[in-house]
């Protein structure tokens, strides 16, 4: 536990402010509250004695004054540990957040999105019990008993240590039951993160669920994880049931143990009946630290419990990082775009064979490239090593001979346009989804402040998931508009209620698969990149509005490196080299002609489709 | 003002006996733990009156005989509580979890019934965070809280009691501070239900975003968007912040309020208390017990103030709950077809495969084995696992769409028909569409207009389940679970056998990749597949469409992915495997559906030509154009192509 404490320290640290105004009040509300008992037993004292209205006015006072007194701490301790909590989970959430961010694709593609989430609330929350409530009653549960135990011997000692003979036993108890809860919470996290992924998958997978009438087998294995983990949660609950009341059980039998001898001592007259009555009052006050003491164990061991998976996660190092990093390309701008793979082979951690091997291929600046190839013989693979999606084997990919591991991420990424094979757009409108990579990191630095300074002063804007969008600039509008035409989606435009300012649904699921597929499009040439990068960009739109995007492209593609994966060879004939894929190999490479000429895979796919079109034309 | 405040409370009692009603089927153990906890609160009642006698018989007296009873009936009683404690914990937190797994599965089994449009509004993050978060919000309120309310309510019913018959006068002066804990509780209430409700909803808003953007996480580092997504997370984890902090103010005001007020009633208790010992009419021993009965009396006051917090809490997730479950489905089946729910179905394991399901297909092995050169063993019934009453005759008729109220028709008076064993193909441009029709056909989407009908009945009139398993449906936007290769190609069906996986598969030649992964067809399969090239997950999807052995078989770019060869192996494959059945066929590559039975054409939402291949090419229409360019030589396309629609 001590090292995941460790990681967790820097966090209390930086509220340590909170903490301890949060503990003085803290102290304040239960020193002031420990007084009334104090108070009451000399009125009856004094009620004994016989006393004065007067007398009875001044205790009267003294109780409620006492009480509003502590109530008031009692007030800014709730306010300030728990508030100091909540700052405490924002920061937590956010550095989740950010780490997520950091860490490459293959992360997320062995880890399950609803298993994440889950982390990121469920077991955050977890945490903020533990450093909130738990914090905030640990100390008035310690600070209650360490007084309640020095006003109990003030009164007899003798009496003070029967009533503790039963403590031994409650911090057997404490870290017995303390190391199950642990274990059992951290299996039930681990389910319900379970149960968040299936739904996850369930819900985004709708169509085919419904398609294939899987709704009830979804259902059953929604429940089956469901009843597992209320299993789960049954064996936690079956400890804590016994847990719980073991506290008062111990304190319990103190108090029995107090009732026998204190009275004896009563009658003795080795204390009075007001020193006998304020000493069961004291214990009596125990009762609740020690409730909340078997509580606090638990959120202490829950806290811990989800703190380990959160850390999981951000004590991951990200494995794509700058830390390789040179000045040779520190700026966008100095890339020319000639791009190199020398003898790359290439496998993913979880193949078994490599999805690339010994693949050399020089493009210089400017040129145009085509990759064809069947399916699943490593082009996509090709792709993605140069904005190191997948992080390439050290001096394998160059580009402008410089190895793209010590190129920055950032000026690396910001140099290269690229349109996945499967486009995903996010839930904002369609101008915002164009302007995607105009607000990236850098550009944006101006724009973010504002929105923070915004955030602030005014709390709930529309209900939007990334927040507001801003009216792109007249400058933005017409580098959208252009790529948007580039794209041909200027086409679609009327047909969508609110044109450039119409929300896609998430994963753009309100636009057609061509539209989606043109968005992306345009989203890679709006940041007029040196290298564009096209996967099978085209797969959904028709041909003839391929036609017209072909031809608007070769305009943009003339002055930058591109890379175009397709399977068509009407796409790919005009590109100034062409490689044929075939199981993570390059089979072949030439131009069109000379690919041809040598008759091999390309002359027959070349044969295929013109095949197709010979029969077109005998009809 | 006061009006909304009467209809507030109202609402709020619906709430409640609406929550309150997941715990019918558990009554016995809500029963067992009332018990339970009432037993316990009359032994904690006894534990100071034990205290008196103690003080008033014994030590007064100054006589301590007979002071080992008492001690043993106390040991009794501690021992007592314990059992009676750990039963009422035990039963009640399992309770709680049974209801809200209850709740869960409620939840999850209206989602699978909400149709297509619920989920074009609704991120899918949103949907999550009302199945797990909001769901246990409600984990205090049904794990300790209903049934502790009871048991603060009994024992604070048994102190006033006791109070009373000890000395009625100090109990009125007790009493008299109740009127000041009404009024601060409704100022909590009115004020910290608003900000508890901003929360659920931003913790959806956490969900939604963090949904979207993990799974989007590639797209955002490619284009450098770290930062501002990171900004856009922020505002969003504050507003969440500044919520919770709001509703703490509430919450750190009240509960010490309630402690102010217990304090004056002590105050008072000692001023008017103490006059009368002085006057000797009462005796000391009494008020020492009145003022601890006193303070027992506040202390299930103020437990029942956090309980009321716990109680605020939970209502603002069940509204956000219950509005869920009162979306109204606009798809389903027709009232008299209506199948059981499936939770109905008992303790099944949810695989009721539909009847075209149970039957694994023999097609497949006969295509299998005329691919692999041999020859066919004669032709069984086409589609004969389903329900085989129906020819699956498709009328399109005048039928209009539009997705929103606002926006325009997608779909604009589209007639046509698809006769049984036909092989249609449907083309045009993108957006044009395409997709839309399928949607409208497997009733993703009702019709705005005219109808669909299967042998002249119109979709509507169908079961779903019945519909729908008329039907394999190749969707343009691929999805695969995680699991295994063949879990994705079987799904929830038990009825597909092994074989029939590795029938499906070699049909679609996704075989041949298949093998060669270190676990054949037990591979894993990462969420959506992402581990697999995308023409490998195409493949894969339409070998799942095929194991499903339709009547029907819907294709939507099925192969846009896929190279050409494959795509004519597959094409090859399918002319026998479909043979006699109904295909429907989109895409943009027209080699793919040339050889079609009939062919439409579809542009901006209207029907524009139909026909065979040779028939349309020969009207020298837009399909004729869409042809030439596919097979022309590369050149800037002309700007009159495609003629304007009106
Ligand atoms: N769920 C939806 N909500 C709102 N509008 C939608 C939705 N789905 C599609 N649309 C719109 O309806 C129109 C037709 O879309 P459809 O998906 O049918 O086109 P398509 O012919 O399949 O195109 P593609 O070839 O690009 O896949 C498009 O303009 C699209 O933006
Ligand atoms: N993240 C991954 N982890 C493990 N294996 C992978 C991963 N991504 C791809 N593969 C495997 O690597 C091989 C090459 O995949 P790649 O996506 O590069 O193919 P592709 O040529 O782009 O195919 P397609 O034309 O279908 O898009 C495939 O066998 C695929 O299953
Ligand atoms: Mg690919
Ligand atoms: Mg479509």
């Amino acid at each position: 536990m001590a090292p995941a404490f460790r990681a967790l320290f820097p966090y209390l640290l930086r509220y340590r402010r909170q903490f301890g105004l949060g503990l003085a009040c803290v102290v304040v509300t239960t020193a002031v509250s420990l007084t009334s008992p104090w108070v009451l037993r000399y009125a009856i004292d004094d009620l004994k004695a016989g006393v004065t209205r007067e007398k009875l006015a001044v205790y009267a006072s003294l109780l409620l004054g006492i009480a509003l007194v502590s109530g008031v701490f009692r007030f800014l301790m709730r306010q300030i540990l728990v508030g100091a909590s909540r700052h405490l989970e924002y920061d937590l959430r956010n550095d989740f957040f950010a780490h997520l961010e950091r860490l490459p694709l293959a992360y997320f593609q062995a880890h399950r999105t609803g298993d994440l989430m889950s982390r990121a609330t469920n077991d955050l929350n977890a945490v903020r019990m533990m450093i909130g409530p738990a914090v905030m009653y640990t100390t008035n549960t310690g600070i209650v008993f360490v007084v309640a135990l020095i006003l109990m011997l003030s009164i007899d000692a003798r009496l003070t240590l029967i009533a503790l003979i039963p403590l031994p036993f409650v911090s057997i108890s404490v870290s017995l039951f303390g190391r199950a809860i642990h274990r059992r919470f951290e299996r039930i996290q681990a389910q319900l993160s379970d149960l968040s992924a299936i739904a996850q998958e369930a819900l985004s997978g709708v169509r085919v669920v419904r398609a294939y009438r899987q709704e009830a087998a979804e259902l059953s294995r929604f429940q089956r994880a469901n009843d597992e983990y209320v299993e789960r949660n049954r064996k936690l609950v079956l400890l804590q049931g016994f847990f719980y009341p073991s506290m008062a059980l111990f304190l319990g039998l103190g108090a029995l143990l107090v009732l026998w001898l204190g009275s004896q001592e009563v009658i003795r007259g080795r204390i009075t009946l007001g020193q006998f009555v304020a000493f069961n009052s004291y214990l009596a006050m125990l009762s609740w630290p020690m409730i909340a003491f078997g509580w606090v164990t638990n959120l202490l061991q829950r806290g811990m419990a989800s703190w380990k998976r959160m850390l999981q996660v951000l004590s991951t190092e990200p494995a794509i990082t700058d830390a390789g990093a040179t000045d040779r390309l520190a700026t966008a701008a100095s890339i020319q775009g000639g791009i190199e793979f020398r003898n790359l082979t290439f496998s993913y951690p979880t193949g078994s064979t490599p999805a690339l091997e010994g693949v050399s291929l020089r493009i210089d600046p400017g040129q145009t490239v085509a990759l064809v190839g069947a399916t699943g013989s490593g082009k996509s693979t090709l792709i993605s090593l140069l904005p190191r999606l997948h992080e390439p084997p050290a001096g394998t990919v160059f580009i402008d001979g410089v190895d793209v591991r010590e190129i920055p991420l950032a000026v690396l990424r910001g140099a290269i346009g690229f349109v996945p094979q499967e486009p995903f757009l996010f839930s904002d409108t369609i101008g915002e989804n164009i302007a995607f990579g105009l607000r990236a990191n850098g550009a944006a630095s101006d724009s973010m402040t504002l929105r923070q300074a915004q955030g602030g002063s005014e709390r709930s804007r529309g209900t939007s998931i990334s927040g507001s969008s801003r009216a792109p600039s007249s400058d933005d509008g017409r580098a959208i508009e252009r790529a948007a035409s580039v794209a041909r989606l200027d086409k679609d435009l009327p047909s969508f209620p609110k044109g450039y300012e119409s929300m896609v649904g998430e994963r753009g699921i309100t636009l057609s698969g061509g539209q989606k597929q043109r968005t992306a499009l345009a989203r890679a040439i709006v940041i007029e990149p040196r290298i564009l990068i096209l996967d099978d960009a085209l797969s959904s739109v028709d041909t003839y509005t391929e036609e017209e995007i072909l031809s608007r492209l070769r305009g943009v593609m003339r002055e930058r490196t591109s890379i175009i994966v397709s399977h068509r060879i009407s796409t790919v004939r005009d590109a100034d080299q062409i490689l044929v894929f075939g199981d993570g190999r390059i089979v072949e490479r030439g131009c069109h002609e000379e690919l041809i000429a040598q008759d091999g895979t390309y002359a027959a796919l070349y044969r295929k489709q013109l095949l197709e079109e010979e029969l077109a034309t005998l009809s | 003002m006061h009006e909304e405040e009467v209809l507030g409370k109202a609402y709020d009692a619906r709430l409640m006996r609406r929550l309150l009603g997941y715990l019918k089927p558990y009554w016995l153990q809500v029963v067992v733990a009332l018990g339970a906890i009432i037993g316990y609160s009359s032994l904690q009642l006894v534990q100071p009156y034990l205290m008196k006698i103690v003080i008033d018989d014994y030590i007064t007296v100054g006589s301590l005989d007979g002071l080992g009873r008492i001690a043993l009936l106390f040991l009794l009683i501690l021992l007592g509580s314990f059992g009676l404690e750990y039963v009422q914990t035990y039963v009640m937190q399992l309770t709680g979890q049974r209801v809200m797994s209850d709740l869960r599965a409620q939840i999850y089994q209206h989602l699978q019934r909400l149709d297509l449009r619920f989920y074009d509004r609704n991120p899918v993050g949103r949907l999550m965070t009302r199945v797990t978060t909001d769901v246990d919000a409600l984990n205090d309120l049904f794990a300790s809280g209903v049934v502790t309310v009871f048991g603060d309510v009994f024992t604070l019913a048994g102190i006033m009691i006791v109070l009373l018959v000890m000395d009625w006068r100090l109990a009125l002066v007790a009493f008299s501070v109740l009127p000041i804990i009404v009024l601060v509780t409704q100022w909590f209430r009115r004020h910290v239900r608003e900000w508890y409700r901003t929360v659920r909803i931003l913790i959806a808003r956490i969900n939604a975003f963090l949904q979207e953007n993990i799974t989007g996480m590639a797209t955002v580092q490619l284009f450098r968007r770290e930062a501002v997504n990171f900004g856009r997370f922020d505002e969003i984890d504050r507003e969440h912040r500044d919520a919770n902090i709001a509703s703490i103010f509430y919450y750190a005001v009240f509960y010490p309020a309630i402690e102010v007020v217990g304090a004056l009633a002590s105050a008072l208790i000692i001023w008017f208390g103490g006059g009368w010992v002085m006057r000797g009419a009462l005796t000391i021993g009494s008020l020492v017990a009145f003022l601890q009965y006193s303070q027992r009396f506040f202390r299930p006051i103020s437990d029942l103030s956090e309980k009321f917090n716990v109680l605020q809490a939970a209502m603002a997730s069940s509204e956000r709950i219950f509005k869920l479950l009162d979306t109204p489905v606009a798809i389903q089946s027709p009232a008299r077809h209506r199948p059981r729910r499936p939770a109905d179905a008992g303790p099944s394991t949810g695989l009721r495969a539909g009847p075209s399901t149970l039957r694994p297909f023999d097609r497949l092995r006969v295509v299998a084995s005329s691919v692999e050169g041999r020859e066919p063993q004669g032709r069984p019934e086409p589609g004969r696992g389903t329900t085989g009453l129906r020819a699956g005759r498709i009328v399109f008729d005048h039928v209009w769409f539009s997705y929103g109220a606002e926006s325009d028709h997608v779909l604009r008076d589209v007639s046509f028909t698809v006769e049984p064993g036909e092989r249609v193909g449907i083309v045009g441009a993108t957006g044009a569409g395409k997709t839309t029709l399928i949607n409208l056909l497997l009733r993703f989407y009702d019709v705005s207009q005219g109808r669909i009908a299967i042998d002249d009945v119109d979709v509507r009139e169908l079961d779903l389940e019945e519909l729908r398993g008329l039907f394999s449906l190749v969707l343009q936007d691929v999805h695969l679970f995680s699991g295994t290769i063949a879990s994705n190609i079987r799904l929830g069906n038990a009825g597909i056998s092994d074989e029939d996986i590795r029938r499906a598969a070699r049909a679609v030649h996704a075989d041949q990749f298949i093998e060669r992964m270190a676990q054949g067809y037990d591979s894993a399969v990462a969420e959506r597949g992402a581990t697999l090239s995308v023409g490998q997950k195409q493949l894969l999807s339409f070998a799942r469409a095929l194991a499903f052995d339709p009547r029907i078989l819907v294709l939507d770019e099925a192969t846009s992915s896929v190279d050409t060869e494959t795509e004519h192996l597959i094409r090859d494959a399918l002319h026998v495997l479909m043979a006699g059945r109904t295909s429907i066929a989109i895409a943009h590559r027209l080699s793919t559906i040339q050889d079609m039975d009939k062919i439409l054409v579809l542009h901006k939402g209207e029907l524009r030509e139909s026909g065979t291949h040779q028939r349309l090419l020969a009207a020298r229409g837009i399909y004729y154009r869409l042809y030439q360019l596919q097979y022309k030589d590369q050149e800037a396309p002309a700007d009159t192509v495609i003629p304007s629609v009106r």
